[in-house]
């Protein structure tokens, strides 16, 4: 079947309505149909972790996600999560360290981090290396990742003891 | 009277040479903010998807397009022949290298393909996926023709010659033969030979190639989005190959998601979209897929090199002869053609040392493999970790450690201007200071201590070192001298506003690696304002000044450089204006964060505000005669030496674990000299992001090919690239020897990571085998290699 079909979903808090073909995965959803082009696609196939969204809560791939899989979903990606100031803290911490050279691999890794820090705010460089391993980045050489996601880790547990 | 040098601009009061300032761009790229090639959007514009040929060599004995033209939504199916019409083929050979050849290449293959992945038809449609449909539905007959995929044959008689109007597959040969090698050899005490093999890598940038060409048929103008290093050069070229007026063409570079040197060259596929926006008359966009990217993004570094040493009984290095080979693929890439790489293992192998005695043969081949051409580091991980390579091989020999070795053999501190048996000539370079600086940072009489007690309960670990030169700050002798359009000077224009804010327009372009900000550092300094107050635009061939872009570590020391000659000249002319608005001598005036003040003791006068205020909105308040220029352009192109040398060693301490094969990476350090540190963090990332791909080439990155010539794993699952788990953290030293050539005094340092690390894993890896009397000499390490190596597969 490929006829077109209808998607309603919530993408950072706006409802949002498409009439898509089937076979459209969820970031080329994101970035054509809504414009939203933060998300980048980096290999199409799961690996490298640049088109990193989260759904209904959850950090996943949004290239081995359907669009309309998300029917009906929660979605957000770098865009809603930057204007909330959601992760404010751990860009700035990201500029400050210089931890993102190009940058196309940054939205992906900032979701993947905040993630991290969500559940455990005081994971150790050990942790961050093995949490972020799903996530290409290939400027840096990840230390000053690492070294942005611990501060913020730090600062955060800092701020609410 | 006591002596004191000139000040320079780096000794200006508020300066921020020197300062770890974030970069102001990477705000929006953190808020996915940025615009990468395929966010463009233009109005009518298409798609383009190619038909690839599955076979590494065979004849294109008919294409049959007839149901993919019929399928709804395509706009567009062409062939070679036709597309030819439109783009003339090119031929990827420079004059200043000796005999190189190569054959025409056309933007679609024409009769014939010669690496699997060769694009034999495009087709445009609506949307991408509409036009990946139809290429699906391309009928190709194809005529296998016999594959060279090994370059160990390629110029056997018997191996079928690629291109038969070239003669025979070499594509390139060069051959040096200094001082009395025979003799050296002769009289060695020790001779040591290792044969090293070098692994086919490449970028993997996370943003693949992509274009968006916006042909304006009204204008006869050609506008191009297009994600690279070098905008003037491709504006060059487009303008010549789709035979445009060159002024007509626009050549625009936002945001790159990296390059590495993968994004510097002709790729047939984007001529092909640029000629097709010339033919339909409106947009067209090509972005690269993974598996496009894997097959036709360049390669890099498939060299066999085989060398030998010829050694003193006391350790003193008296002649090297090597042999090396390398296979380019199907044709030398243009403009900058594929001999380099090899050029540069001959000049620099050895390079660290006083070598008097030096013979080289360099055989670049053709074969039926994706290209190869210049990647980060060109040449050097291959000359250093041969050279570095032979000399740990040396040490062992002798019984001697690996750090007097290099005492006793790196041109001293003292001796320079110091010129290399093959010709480079060397400022002044610092090896013997970085060499003492990174044993006191790895605390080395520690680490043998450690090695020794790991032994004891037999954990294998190593140490490892290598010694590096780097080129950077080309001067016109690498392509100019050629007859290549790429340009190796660079430009600044720089303008104040009524506000007092500068922006700067610049020929070098940002790929993340901070070329804005570095600009954004210097022109802040010269003038005398807040960084804040700076803008920078780059990347845009019709606003900045004509440029050479970004490639072989130039960004920092030669568009730095013509930011700083921009910035004093806009000072003075700000400061001209200012003195006839105080009634006072411009020379005793200076410009300090963002106020014009008295020199001599700082007190501010008035607000660059003010001056242009006046300037813009109230000149007729100015004296007759004072006419105001608030920009000035200035350019700068290293003319001394024919490149600016940098040097650098690395250490790495590592585990091998003698069952498995695997290598743990415990730690690595680094000391640099690339001059003036402009921005101390940006300049270690660099560092770090550099010895990182250097990992990936010496651990883990290799394009395999099946003997006929089938990519076998052209995946990212299958490609492995360094994962931030496997990386140690990485200290850098520094130590600063600027150039005499620029008054910044800034060289470069992109690639100095990666031209070190190989060899430094690689020596670590064989000093942790020692026990074993064995060594591995074929990068990348695998376990599998490494169980070889030990006998136990």
């Amino acid at each position: 079947m490929s006829a077109p079909v209808v998607i309603t979903m919530t993408v950072n808090g706006e409802p949002v309505t498409g009439t898509i073909e089937p076979r459209r995965n969820l970031v080329d959803f994101l970035r054509e149909d809504l414009q939203l082009t933060g998300s980048h696609v980096g290999c199409e196939h799961g690996v490298c972790g640049a088109c990193t969204i989260r759904v209904d809560g959850d950090i996943v791939r949004g290239c081995l996600m359907l669009a309309v899989q998300a029917d009906g979903a929660n979605v957000e990606t770098i865009e809603g999560i930057s204007d909330s100031g959601e992760i404010a803290d751990l860009q700035k911490a990201f500029h400050e360290r210089n931890a993102l050279q190009c940058g196309f691999c940054s939205p992906g890794m900032l979701m993947a981090a905040s993630a991290l820090l969500s559940e455990n705010p005081v994971a150790s460089r050990d942790d961050i290396r093995e949490h972020i391993s799903g996530n290409y980045c290939r400027c840096t050489g990840y230390q000053a990742i690492v070294d942005a996601i611990e501060a913020t880790g730090q600062a955060r547990k800092g701020g609410a003891s | 009277m006591t002596e004191t040098s000139p000040l320079t601009v780096l000794d200006r009061p508020n300066s921020f040479i020197g300062q770890s300032e974030p970069r102001a761009g990477a705000k929006r790229l953190l808020q996915g903010r940025g615009t990468y090639v395929d966010d463009v959007v233009l109005p009518r514009m298409v798609h383009v998807a190619f038909c690839r040929s599955p076979f590494a060599h065979a004849e294109i004995k008919s294409i049959n397009t007839e149901a993919a033209k019929a399928l709804a939504g395509v706009v567009r199916v062409v062939t070679g022949p036709e597309l030819a019409a439109y783009c003339s083929p090119w031929v990827g050979v420079l004059n200043h290298l000796q005999g190189i050849k190569s054959a025409p290449q056309h933007a679609l293959a024409i009769d014939r393909v010669r690496w699997q992945g060769e694009a034999v038809a495009a087709v445009v449609a609506l949307s991408r996926a509409e036009a990946e449909d139809a290429v699906a539905l391309i009928d190709v007959d194809y005529e296998a023709l016999p594959v060279i995929a090994d370059m160990e044959t390629a110029l056997d008689e018997t191996t079928p010659i690629i291109h038969p109007d070239l003669g025979d597959n070499l594509c390139f040969q060069r051959e040096v033969d200094l001082g009395e090698v025979d003799k050296a050899f002769a009289d060695a005490h020790l001779v040591v030979e290792e044969t090293f093999h070098f692994g086919r890598h490449t970028g993997v940038c996370l943003e693949a190639r992509g274009i968006v060409a916006d042909y304006n048929p009204a204008e006869e103008a050609l506008t191009v989005y297009l994600s690279a290093q070098a905008p003037h050069m491709m504006k060059n070229i487009y303008a010549k190959h789709f035979d445009l007026d060159e002024n007509k063409v626009r050549v625009v570079c936002k945001d790159v998601g990296g390059s590495y040197g993968i994004k510097v060259h002709t790729y047939p596929d984007e001529m092909s979209a640029a000629a097709l926006s010339i033919m339909l008359k409106r947009p067209v966009k090509f972005t690269a897929d993974r598996l496009e990217s894997f097959v036709t993004d360049i390669h890099a570094r498939d060299h066999r090199v085989t060398a030998r040493m010829a050694v003193t009984e006391d350790g003193k290095i008296t002649a090297i002869d090597m042999d090396d080979l390398t296979g380019i693929g199907p044709f030398s890439v243009y403009p900058r053609t594929s001999g380099i790489e090899a050029n540069q293992v001959v000049n620099l192998t050895g390079g660290p040392y006083t070598i008097d005695n030096y013979r080289a043969r360099a055989r670049v081949v053709f074969t039926n493999k994706n290209a190869m051409c210049q990647y980060r580091a060109v040449g050097h991980p291959v000359a250093c970790a041969v050279g570095e390579g032979l000399v740990d091989t040396a040490a062992r020999a002798l019984g001697m450690d690996p750090v007097d070795i290099r005492r006793k053999n790196l041109i001293p501190d003292d001796a320079y201007p110091y010129t290399y048996v093959t010709g480079l000539p060397f400022e002044k370079l610092s090896h013997h200071q970085c060499l003492d600086q990174i044993l006191e940072m790895m605390d080395y009489e520690a680490l043998r201590a450690d090695q020794a007690a790991c032994r004891e309960k037999g954990i294998h670990r190593g140490i490892g070192f290598a010694s590096m030169i780097e080129v950077t700050n080309p001067s016109p002798a690498f392509y100019g001298a050629g007859g290549a359009f790429i340009s190796a000077q660079d430009g600044c224009t720089m303008r104040m506003d009524h506000t007092g804010g500068i922006t700067c327009t610049v020929g070098v372009t940002e790929q993340g690696q901070g070329s804005d900000a570095v600009v954004q550092q210097v022109a802040a300094t010269a003038v005398g304002v807040p960084m804040a107050m700076v803008k920078v635009v780059s990347g845009d061939t019709d606003v900045v000044p004509y440029g050479g872009g970004t490639w072989a570590s130039r960004a920092a020391g030669i568009g730095g450089e013509a930011t700083l000659r921009a910035g004093v000249a806009l000072r003075e002319n700000i400061l001209d204006v200012a003195g006839a608005i105080l009634q006072a001598e411009p020379d005793t005036l200076d410009i300090r964060d963002g106020h014009v003040v008295d020199a001599a003791d700082g007190t501010e006068r008035l607000p660059l505000s003010e001056v242009g205020r006046i300037v813009y909105f109230r000149g007729d308040t100015l004296p007759d005669g004072v006419q105001p220029e608030l920009v000035a352009t200035r350019h700068y192109v290293p003319k001394k030496f024919p490149f600016t040398f940098t040097n650098g060693i690395e250490g790495f301490y590592v585990e091998v674990d003698a069952d498995t094969g695997f290598v743990k990476l415990l730690n690595c350090w680094v000391v640099d000299d690339c001059g003036t540190v402009i921005n101390p963090m940006l300049v270690d990332e660099q560092i770090r992001g550099g010895v990182v791909q250097g990992i990936g080439g010496a651990m883990y990155e290799e394009c395999l090919y099946d003997e006929r010539g089938q990519y076998m794993n052209a995946t990212m699952a299958d490609y492995l690239v360094p994962m931030s788990v496997e990386m140690p953290d990485i200290q850098v030293g520094h130590v600063e020897t600027p150039t005499t050539d620029s008054e910044l005094g800034a060289k470069g340092v992109g690639e100095a990571g990666t031209a070190g690390a190989p060899a430094a894993i690689m020596n670590a890896i064989n000093d942790a085998l020692t026990p074993f009397e064995t060594t591995v000499t074929a990068m990348p390490f695998t376990p599998d290699r490494i169980l070889r190596a030990l006998g136990k597969i």
